[in-house]
């Protein structure tokens, strides 16, 4: 053992330190790949209709028939379903993710360039409701309006844009010092095209980790709240309605209720290790927000 | 001063929390009235219930005085039951506080150990292990989670019940029984969080000085990080802890759905689909007030426990 503190990089170290990083990244990268292309491949083919009710093929189990991980309560396939569920969970994730980005960028933006009572309005507005957990929060946005995929993504995208404007703003902030910044103002830009043309590029390494992190919870929460049943409503298939509807059949068939939950866990796993991977490759010292 | 303006902040806060929970409310389609009186109602006795609840005032008028019923402890009448809501709220607390406090003593009981392990071991194999383990932790749904512990432990092995809460005053051990499961389905999430601000957090400190200091006078590397590392990364990993227990109320909502628990959350979930109006607005702002008060609470611990914090 070494006197050194546990920092210091010796090279054997720094070695295993990039080959852990681009292990993340490789897998990360790997399985959001994989569930893209899943989900294009079932908008023109599925081993079986997912949707399609057979009586006679109900609760199957795997392999039995052809169908790879058997079939639910009403003869339904499973992995025809998973499959289609793949793009509801990229949807959601895309739309909320989207939202959040769209209104959170401006808001961060805004307050980092005009500092003062503005930032401070502002931020102490966005404390309020980053108070509030997303997920409790897009519950009531849920609430307010109607049950439904459409609104679902909305509200987690709205309860995400806090955050995101705190991202913005933290980051943003220093760029704003900077000299290339004050030579930008000293020939007349203002302040939207400075943070468009000069700002955002230099923080966009922050903001795309965050993104991806962000579609990470986005994909958990559409989950929960399919779960509650105030998500995504019949036939449009989600995982976790899947799992809404086998937590009835858990002692007749507890089967049903691992596979949409793998399917929820490897995808977010799969954002997760992206953001992370990508952390490490771009900015190593990056704080990202996780819940 | 300190601590005045910082009162100060959590005053403001939870009015506008208020005037947020109240706006959201007054968006939700759906007339308490209508609820009241059911579809039969004739237009008439609908309009006669909403002068007699005051719902034909104008919503500033009518924050003001659900407001001022908040602040004196009571949160209106819910129009579904009949009944007082403050009471019903008090009675799910008694489920939902429990449960998650007893999510978060498995989260500190899991993530401590482990995230100074892997501090430890740094960069080597034990430390790849812990890291492997939380990341398959963040991914799983705590509700799914939840589920797979109902199908081995309560559907297989009935060591716990599936379902239900007999209540403190009929058996306390079978009420804690039947909130294990549920705190360790929403432990395992938080548990993924926690290790990985602990082993940062004490990463961070066993780079200071005075690590370096305590070894050079001879202490060996573990008695370094136990006498002045630990203590010192105690401070950041508190603060999360604080942010960590709202999230874990936003938990407690789904889970107590998984498993059928009489906790606030399971009020809010059954006040959203009956469209309950006020009880929602009265549980969603509890759930407001608790969070920012444990905020609260966590900055002027903060400041108790690490005098380095400046007035700034």
């Amino acid at each position: 053992m070494t006197g050194r503190a546990p920092s210091a990089e010796t090279p054997r170290t720094e070695r295993r330190r990039s080959r852990w990083r681009r292990l993340n990244l490789g897998l990360g990268l790997g399985i959001v790949l994989t569930v893209i292309v899943v989900a294009l491949i079932s908008f023109v083919w599925t081993p079986f209709d997912p949707e399609h009710i057979d009586a006679s093929k109900r609760l199957l189990g795997v392999g039995e028939q052809g169908h790879l991980l058997g079939t639910d309560q009403f003869g339904r396939d499973l992995f025809s379903g998973i499959m289609v569920g793949a793009r509801t969970a990229l949807f959601v994730g895309i739309l909320a993710v989207g939202i959040a980005v769209m209104i959170g960028i401006p808001i961060g933006g805004f307050a980092a360039a005009r500092r003062g009572w503005v930032e401070d309005v502002v931020m102490r507005a966005s404390d309020v409701v980053y108070a509030f957990p997303p997920v409790l929060l897009a519950i009531l946005l849920v609430a307010a309006v109607s049950p439904g995929t459409g609104s679902a993504m909305v509200a987690i995208g709205i309860a995400y844009v806090p955050i995101v404007a705190r991202v913005t703003r933290g980051a943003a902030l220093s760029v704003f010092q900077l000299d290339f910044v004050s030579a930008a103002r000293s020939y007349g830009r203002g302040n939207a095209y400075i943070f468009v043309r000069h700002v955002l590029p230099n923080i966009a390494s922050v903001l795309i980790v965050q993104m991806t992190i962000l579609f990470a919870l986005a994909i958990l929460a559409e989950a929960a709240l399919s779960f509650l049943g105030i998500g995504t409503q019949p036939p449009t298939p989600s995982w976790g309605r899947s799992l809404r509807d086998a937590q009835t059949f858990l002692q007749l068939s507890p089967r049903l209720a691992i596979w949409p939950g793998v399917a929820i866990a490897v995808t977010v796993l799969g954002f997760n290790l992206l953001g992370d991977g990508l952390r490490d490759a771009l900015d190593p010292r990056l704080e990202v927000r996780r819940t | 001063m300190y601590v005045i303006r910082r009162v100060g902040v959590f005053a403001f806060s939870v009015f506008a929390a208020s005037v947020l929970v109240f706006t959201v409310m007054s968006i939700l389609p759906g007339d308490p009235a209508q609820v009241m009186l059911g579809t039969q109602a004739t237009p008439e006795a609908v309009d006669a219930l909403r002068t007699e609840l005051g719902l034909d005032r104008s919503l500033p008028v009518q924050y003001l005085d659900w407001a001022s019923g908040a602040v004196r402890g009571d949160l209106g009448t819910s129009p579904f039951s009949g009944q007082d809501i403050t009471p019903q709220i008090i009675d799910r607390l008694k489920v939902t506080i429990p449960l998650a406090v007893m999510a978060m003593a498995l989260t500190i009981l899991i993530s401590f150990p482990l995230g100074v392990y892997a501090a430890a071991r740094h960069r080597r194999f034990g430390d790849n292990v812990v890291s492997i383990v939380s990341q398959l932790g963040l991914a799983v749904p705590a509700f799914w989670a939840g589920l797979l512990l109902v199908t081995v432990f309560a559907v297989g092995y009935r060591w716990f019940p599936a379902s239900g809460f007999p209540g403190w005053d009929v058996s306390v051990w079978q009420s804690l029984k039947s909130l294990f499961l549920p705190s360790v389905s929403l432990a395992i999430v938080q548990s993924a969080i926690i290790t990985r601000y602990v082993r940062s957090a004490v990463l961070e400190t066993l780079r200071e000085d005075y690590i370096r200091t305590a070894r050079s006078k001879g202490l060996t590397r573990s008695a370094a990080l136990w006498r002045h590392g630990l203590r010192n990364a105690a401070i950041p990993v508190l603060t999360i802890l604080g942010l960590q227990f709202a999230a874990l109320t936003a938990g407690t909502v789904v889970i107590e759905s998984v498993f059928v628990l009489p906790g606030l959350g399971k009020m809010l979930l059954d006040g959203i689909t009956r469209r309950d109006l006020p009880l929602v607005q009265g549980g969603a702002f509890t759930i407001a007030v608790l969070i920012l008060g444990l905020n609260l609470a966590v900055d002027l611990t903060y400041r108790l426990i690490d005098p380095r914090v400046s007035e700034q």
